[in-house]
């Protein structure tokens, strides 16, 4: 079994590898199709042409395209993400300054937001049709229907405007107390949870209930196991794939998703870096962002993949 | 708020004039040197001398003298990862106002644009301006210790010139053919046609002076009145008091961070939640919610900024003048001030300077709006009842807004608008003079003449319209060279008449600057028509009463 699951980690991670290889090529392609290159973008409105051809040369856009692809990934390939176009810092450290602040963020949303998802769900499912489970509708429906920066805006509006116990800004650097750390992550997380939540929450649920309807739990119930253990003994594990699933997707959301958390709380992560890069045409920085979203997210669909693996005798003793 | 003071300054007496002219140049702005007198004042009250200018003072100054001390947060509203500390290639209000925080110019405004000394003591120019020579403040220091020179002067801004440099302000170093140093203190220019605006355009916060040599600027090293203590493109810069600041007595307060939040409500909810004190590009709807609490004040500048409709020369329909008229008679100039800017601007009239300027021409009468005679023009021009794209882009800002008045309004007069919007990313290079009918948008110059130069000589690499007109370039050259003051008001009105009359490009109106700003900030009265942030050039001038 350790050999099947290891070939199969193995496969994963090659296949990783060649989505990677397309994502850069596709991203590359696309980001060339954009009207206006990185010299126009850079010298901005009042650009001469002298000027343009002169930041041109020394970025080497004047070179073919596949020959510029190829000098950017047989960089990446060693180890060298290059040098951002707009403003001349490498890229590496560039991503070092935005990246923490986008796996904190994403940290402590998971932190918080799986376990309250799960314990929604769950319990949703055991009382279904009853009046936890539809006010636990209600709710998680209104939740996923807000956008979140309606969320986030009534929140900067009602904690930091009117009442003033929150920063409306979070600025990551200011933080000197575990207080300052929770009042300037406080409602990021919060806004980022309503929408997790609710979307993870409605998965289990159902995930859940689709086990309960099957004939093996009303075999348990006849059997006299009382409901507690019923779901979480019996049902549960039959339903961490989905639920792992699902919660894959939403994490993966986490990281190149927030951007609209990100530019209404100033947060400096790394999806307004990506943003910054596109609208730059700074290909090495965009292909850099493309690579960590694109990494994460595999990698989180292949750990989801290996929960409902070992979740599942029947897989895992195949 | 400055224009509101004036009366008070005719109760000065000459000593005191003299006072004040002193001051100056010494490099004190005048409002600044005004304060020293309004100190003097106080003490004459004192001995019963001048009651009435020491109450008009005492009303006057905000009732306190500047603060030391405090830190201050300011949000801009753009930055992203092309954030420079390079003063040449600054491209938007953070960059400029970083410019002037940590670096000098030659020259600086005043309230009135007028260039006033800074790093250089003085300067003066020998033959109608193609030569001057510009004598450095002795003592001055960069923030690493390193004594400021004439090398620094040259490659300051000779860099500007390479185009590898990549310069936002090319076509304003074009004309400067060589820069010479006298000795360690004076350098010689030496311009290829003669321009009585050359300190006007070494102010411009592109030009302001750097060290000799320099190729990495992350570390923002000048002669300002701040020093950075951080700098994270796209994320915040900090900037500390220099101790070894040379203007004695600045600036007041120890530390100013700069941030940049580009979502509109969100940098209004900073302020509202004292997250940061200071915030640029309010809108009209903002700034009416920020005057209901009086913790918070409102500040509009008029500064020249316009968007315009573009109409090309080259093209059709534009290319008949009979169309370019009847568009300027379409604009419904007070509903658009109404309703697009939220009455936060100033009626224009076609002519691109300013009413605070010095050299605008009020002897244009101003076109209304005028569908009947549109009609009638648009029916010469054989385009009656014809359909004309029209091109808007929230790049051009309230460009959106103006054009959907402009179709309303031109459908008064039988033309269909279609108006084509486009997405401001890559508007500047792939939109903006490209269509026959579409609009720009054009930042304030800090002299008439740099932006008629820009805009409007046939010549220029954004004359927006492709308009041409030997007489008017001729105009443009020789105001540069003209001495007498009188002679070149009347070159500047009769090149605003040929703009106004056969230009291609209608101005329909000005739009303010607007910031808004916590009250406990001191010193916000100054005004220096040219952006916000005081004209990007606050930094030093303000103190926190907190």
């Amino acid at each position: 079994m350790r050999d099947s699951l290891f070939g199969l980690v193995l496969g994963r991670l090659a296949s990783s590898l060649i989505t990677l290889l397309l994502v850069s090529l596709v991203i590359f392609a696309i980001t060339s199709l954009l009207p206006g290159d990185t010299a126009q973008q850079v010298l901005g409105q009042f650009a001469t042409p002298e000027q343009v051809e002169a930041l041109r040369t020394q970025l080497g856009l004047d070179q073919p395209p596949l020959l510029r692809y190829w000098q950017w990934l047989s960089g990446f390939a060693t180890g060298d993400l290059g040098r951002s176009a707009s403003n001349g810092m490498d890229v590496i450290q560039l991503v070092n300054d935005r990246l923490p602040n986008s796996l904190l963020l994403a940290a402590i949303t998971t932190v918080i937001s799986v376990p309250v998802a799960l314990i929604m769900g769950i319990a949703a499912a055991m009382r279904r049709g009853g009046v936890l489970d539809r006010t636990l509708n209600l709710i998680t429906l209104s939740m996923v229907a807000v956008p979140e920066f309606l969320v986030a805006t009534l929140a900067v509006l009602i904690f930091a405007v009117q009442l003033g116990w929150l920063p409306a800004l979070s600025y990551v650097s200011t933080v000197d107390s575990l207080g300052a750390f929770m009042k300037v992550y406080a409602m990021p997380v919060l806004t980022l949870c309503s929408v997790l939540i609710a979307q993870m929450a409605r998965m289990t649920r159902a995930a859940l209930i689709d086990q309960l309807d099957s004939a093996y739990i009303e075999m348990a119930r006849l059997k006299g196991v009382p409901p507690m253990r019923r779901v979480l003994r019996h049902a549960l594990p039959n339903a961490i794939g989905p639920i792992a699933n699902a919660v894959a997707l939403s994490l993966s959301y986490l990281l190149g998703g927030v951007i609209i958390v990100e530019t209404i709380f100033n947060y400096p992560g790394i999806a307004s870096l990506m943003v910054d890069a596109v609208s730059n045409r700074d290909l090495a920085l965009v292909q850099a962002c493309a690579m960590i979203f694109c990494g994460a997210y595999l990698l989180l669909v292949m750990l989801a993949d290996l929960c409902a693996i070992l979740s599942n005798p029947r897989l895992r003793n195949r | 708020m400055t224009r509101e003071t004036k009366p008070d300054d005719l109760f000065i007496s000459p000593e005191q004039s003299m006072q004040v002219y002193n001051a100056m140049q010494r490099g004190v702005s005048r409002r600044e040197a005004m304060k020293v007198i309004g100190a003097a004042g106080v003490f004459a009250a004192a001995a019963g001398a001048f009651p009435s200018i020491s109450s008009a003072w005492a009303a006057n100054s905000e009732n306190a003298p500047p603060q030391y001390g405090g830190r201050i947060r300011v949000a801009a509203h753009s930055t992203s990862t092309m954030d420079t500390l390079d003063p040449a290639l600054g491209a938007t209000a953070i960059d400029y106002a970083r410019a002037y925080m940590f670096y000098n110019g030659l020259t600086q405004y005043d309230e009135d644009l007028i260039p006033q000394p800074c790093l250089a003591e003085s300067f003066e120019n020998t033959d109608n301006g193609s030569h001057w020579i510009f004598t450095l403040r002795q003592g001055v220091t960069f923030h690493d210790g390193k004594p400021l020179t004439s090398q620094d002067v040259i490659f300051s801004i000779m860099r500007h010139k390479d185009p590898a440099t990549g310069s936002k302000v090319v076509s304003m170093v074009d004309q400067i053919e060589s820069i010479r140093a006298l000795d360690d203190q004076r350098v010689e220019f030496t311009l290829s046609s003669p321009n009585i605006e050359l300190p006007s355009i070494l102010a411009v916060s592109h030009l302001v002076i750097v060290a000799d040599g320099t190729t990495d600027f992350s570390n923002g090293i000048g002669t300002g009145a701040f020093k950075c203590q951080e700098f994270t493109p796209g994320v915040r810069s900090v900037g500390v008091r220099n101790e070894n600041y040379w203007r004695d007595g600045y600036p007041y307060l120890d530390a100013i961070e700069m941030v940049g939040i580009s979502d509109e409500p969100s940098r209004v909810n900073a302020l509202l939640s004292g997250d940061v004190h200071m915030v640029n590009n309010v809108s009209g709807n903002s700034a009416e919610r920020m005057k209901t609490n009086d913790s918070y004040q409102v500040k509009a500048t008029n500064s020249g900024n316009y968007t315009d409709l573009v109409m090309r020369f080259d093209q059709q329909p534009t290319s008949r003048p009979e169309f370019r008229e009847a568009m300027k008679y379409l604009f419904d100039r007070e509903q658009i001030k109404r309703v697009a800017l939220r009455g936060y601007g100033e009626i224009a009239n076609d002519q691109p300077i300013i009413s605070s300027s010095p050299y605008y021409f009020d002897g244009l009468p101003q076109r209304e709006y005028d569908p009947e005679r549109a009609a009638s023009l648009l029916a010469k021009a054989g385009l009656a009842g014809a359909t004309v794209p029209i091109v808007a882009s929230p790049a051009a800002a309230s460009s959106e807004d103006m054009a959907v008045l402009l179709q309303q309004s031109a459908a008064q007069a039988g033309l269909n608008l279609n108006i084509n919007r486009v997405p401001s990313d890559g508007y500047w290079s792939n939109h903006w003079m490209k269509h026959p009918l579409g609009f720009g948008n054009i930042n304030p110059r800090p002299t008439a003449n740099i932006l008629l130069s820009q805009f409007f000589l046939s010549n220029a690499a954004w004359n927006e319209a492709g308009w041409h007109n030997e007489q008017f370039d001729q105009l443009v050259i020789a105001s540069r060279s003209e001495p007498d003051e009188a002679t070149r008001k009347q070159m500047y009105a009769d090149m605003q008449t040929m703009i106004h009359e056969e230009g291609g490009i209608g101005i329909p109106v000005f739009l303010s600057d607007l910031e808004g700003y916590d009250a406990r900030i001191g010193g916000m009265d100054r005004t220096v028509p040219l952006g916000s942030f005081m004209g990007y050039m606050f930094a030093e001038h303000i103190w926190w009463k907190g």
